[in-house]
């Protein structure tokens, strides 16, 4: 019954307070579980914490570990001071891929926790920041073990290293009425096209594909994603009138006033006398806000599509960038759409893999190399939905200017050519 | 060989379909939501055009999850629930039900095991954070621990939606800042270069990658005590630390000198405005384990103000906006420095080139 416990004074001090603790958790473990295995772990996890907290240092160091036939999805975890917590002395985390959305049934939870408690430590989390569900805590013998088991019913591995990381979309479509596209299947079509790329790093670093169903953005993707898919439309967003008469019943019309067409970043909402709403759908740039705060009313168009940003990251190496557009509207109905979306990835992946300097982010290449100079490979023009503003400085070689504008001319003739004869099918 | 035909080939299945975790109304209804509803805190129920609703109910946990604890989130939601969840980008779990009696009982049993329900609309959400010394090979300082002292003191603001809009916070442990960008952002921030183990460089550390890794150009190659090694411009070192991933013997964290800073603005919403980074307010703050009271404080403070003088909808970064960063320092009362003025690329387009002062 009494066992060695490491004691922990400082870590007990995260068990006050009323938000759930995860110290009394892993003391759960050490204390309750029925597999000695799992009693040691928790115990010598717990002691190495409190030695990091009365030290304030950390004493993980990486390695390298993989399960056969890949390189990546395993993050190492090996002691520096193994010898005083010889049984969590390999903590490697295994990352593995959750669907879009996050979605589990309490089936397969239960599923999940019933493989990771004979193998790992019974520590896991839903999920990490790049967006895999981690399961934390496993020695190197037992990896293999936990992976072949849930790679059995239908999981399998994120990325790790330099590669294409796990994906992460929002709840979308299943449970949002802002929804603009199928964020299922945007996130599998792209993700499961690099499934080689995902379990085999051999990009110059991480790549990270984030899918969100509207400008809300709710999964950070311009943030952080190399490639940001972001659902949205190009006709009239959609107004039911009784429903702005009803909100503004119940609310008052200083609050349309106060907070939705005064807060409109273009100005392109008009409140009448009689309480209708009119919006210059030409000038609306689809930020959202108006349909967030009346969303009953206000609803996105039906023409609908998304925009793709290039080059999000955090703070390594030159410093946070955002995605910047680089396709300000496409399609995603048909299968023809999503090869395009495919075929757009591919070839961004393969310009940077040649491109890319080692432990370059997509965006950081772009930055040193210019977007023009990019996207002139990729084979995509220069359009003004990608700036904020055009040049400021003189500063610029422009012999070839005429030639471009010509060329900008001619391709605007022929898209009225098209748009001519589609109409008149 | 022969071992390698013993191993088992993986399944490269990639991403799982999640339809077949949906619940089925929202699997019937996919793509056809019509609008929603906010009944309570934590409590959504949205709406489809078939007439069919579904009602949320969200909560908030440990994050780092004990087999017995992920067991009891499923038990709670067969008992009380329809068996169907899933996890938010902030990590809160979300029980999806059919019927609108079906969510009084769940949210009891939730609180009842210690769950707290809220993190929805207008409330201080669950703050996104990293790993830390539970499991970081870089960290410097603890991820789960500063976000449970800190949710012991928010949680009242998680539990309601008593804010102008939605709070998002993030923690992270090293200067990679893999928490993200937040309303709010509690960062660990390095004040002293690294100190090389010089014994150790040359066999651990790939040299040429460490010095392209510097983003200042202040490492190069040298021979210390007849060894190679690496040296740091100590001038021009900015102490990110994005040296110690690539050369472990380069330790940047420091007990004393590794301190923590608060950012403030972060936003990913095109909602309003473009999106915004976050910006530093107050740095030099100790990494104080176990409970951090110091960043705490401060963080109470900034979102005590943001409460009391934010509009209607105004996001952290709408509000400071608006009333100008000197009003922000003044109504906070944090000091304003030097450090606060930008000094890396770009830097020029956060100076003031107007008249355009409060006076």
């Amino acid at each position: 019954m009494a066992k060695n416990h490491h004691p922990t004074p400082m870590l007990d001090e995260l068990e006050n307070g009323p938000w759930p603790s995860f110290i009394s958790g892993i003391k759960s473990l050490r204390d309750k579980h029925p597999d000695d295995r799992i009693q040691g772990i928790s115990n010598d996890l717990l002691g190495q914490l409190e030695h990091s907290y009365e030290t304030r240092k950390g004493y993980w160091k990486g390695g390298t570990v993989s399960v056969f036939g890949y390189g990546s999805g395993i993050i190492p975890r090996f002691s520096e001071v193994g010898n005083a917590f010889p049984n969590s002395k390999e903590f490697h985390t295994v990352r593995v891929q959750p669907p879009a959305g996050n979605f589990y049934t309490t089936d397969m939870l239960r599923k999940l926790a019933n493989s990771w408690e004979k193998y790992g430590s019974g520590l896991v989390t839903f999920h990490g920041q790049t967006g895999n569900a981690m399961f934390i805590g496993v020695n190197t013998e037992n990896t293999q073990k936990f992976f072949d088991e849930i790679n059995e019913y239908g999981f399998d591995l994120g990325g790790a290293g330099p590669c294409v990381r796990t994906g992460m979309s929002c709840v979308g479509a299943a449970r949002c009425e802002q929804s603009c596209a199928n964020e299922q299947r945007i996130h599998r079509t792209l993700l499961n096209r690099f499934t080689d790329d995902v379990h085999r790093p051999s990009l110059p670093y991480k790549f990270k594909f984030k899918v969100s169903g509207c400008p809300n953005d709710c999964v950070n993707a311009i943030e952080r994603s190399d490639f940001a898919v972001i659902g949205t439309w190009r006709d009239a967003m959609k107004i039911d009138q009784a429903k702005v008469k009803e909100f503004i019943q119940e609310k008052g019309r200083a609050e349309v006033i106060d907070n939705v067409t005064t807060r409109c970043p273009t100005r392109c909402m008009t409140l009448h006398d009689d309480d209708t709403l009119e919006v210059d759908d030409k000038n609306c740039v689809r930020c959202m806000h108006c349909l967030n705060v009346m969303h009953t009313a206000l609803s996105p168009g039906d023409d609908r599509g998304v925009s793709i940003l290039l080059g999000g990251k955090r703070t390594l190496k030159i410093g946070d960038l955002m995605g910047t557009v680089i396709v300000p509207f496409m399609k995603l109905d048909t299968d023809e759409d999503y090869a395009q979306l495919t075929e757009l990835a591919e070839n961004i992946i393969d310009f940077w893999a040649e491109n890319g300097l080692e432990h370059e982010r997509c965006g950081e290449m772009i930055e040193r190399i210019g977007l023009m100079n990019f996207l002139k490979e990729l084979g995509i023009d220069a359009d003004p939905n990608m700036i904020n503003h055009p040049r400021q400085s003189s500063y610029v070689r422009l012999d070839g200017f005429d030639e471009a504008a010509e060329e900008h001319l001619r391709r605007k003739m022929e898209q009225r050519q098209q748009a001519t004869a589609t109409a008149s099918h | 060989m022969a071992q390698a035909q013993e191993m088992r080939s993986p399944i490269e299945s990639g991403c799982p379909d999640g339809f077949q975790y949906m619940h089925p109304v929202m699997r019937r209804n996919f793509g056809m939501w019509d609008h929603h509803a906010h009944p309570a805190p934590g409590v959504l129920y949205h709406e489809s055009e078939s007439g069919e609703g579904i009602w949320t109910v969200r909560a908030g946990t440990q994050r780092i999850l004990d087999v017995f604890t992920l067991r009891k989130l499923c038990d709670i939601g067969d008992q009380y629930g329809d068996g169907y969840v899933r996890f938010t980008t902030r990590s809160n779990i979300e029980y999806m039900v059919d019927a609108e009696a079906k969510v009084a009982p769940l949210v009891k049993a939730l609180e009842d095991a210690g769950f707290v329900v809220g993190g929805t609309q207008n409330s201080i959400a669950m703050i996104s954070h990293t790993q830390g010394w539970l499991h970081c090979d870089i960290p410097g300082t603890d991820a789960s621990g500063v976000v449970k002292a800190m949710m012991d003191e928010l949680i009242d603001e998680f539990r309601n939606t008593n804010m102008p809009n939605r709070v998002h916070m993030t923690t992270s442990c090293c200067q990679i800042n893999c928490g993200g960008q937040g309303d709010i952002a509690i960062n660990v921030q390095h004040t002293k270069p690294p100190k090389i183990n010089h014994d150790l460089v040359a066999n651990v550390c790939e040299r040429p990658s460490v010095v392209a890794r510097c983003p200042v150009a202040a490492i190069r190659p040298a021979v210390v005590n007849g060894k190679p090694s690496l040296e740091v411009d100590e001038q021009k070192c900015m102490c990110c630390g994005a040296c110690f991933p690539p050369c472990p013997p380069m330790q940047i964290n420091d007990p004393e000198h590794t301190k923590l800073s608060i950012w403030v603005g972060g936003n990913h919403s095109n909602a309003r405005g473009k999106p915004t980074f976050q910006k530093l307010v107050a740095s030099g703050i100790p990494n104080n384990p176990p409970r951090w009271p110091e960043a705490t404080a401060i963080v109470k403070r900034i979102l005590k103000t943001y409460q009391e003088d934010g509009k209607d909808w105004e996001r952290m970064n709408d509000w400071i906006e608006r009333i100008g960063w000197p009003e922000f320092f003044s109504k906070t009362g944090l000091p304003f420095t030097r450090y606060h003025v930008d000094n890396w690329r770009g830097a020029r387009n956060s100076l003031n080139a107007s008249t355009h002062i409060r006076q």
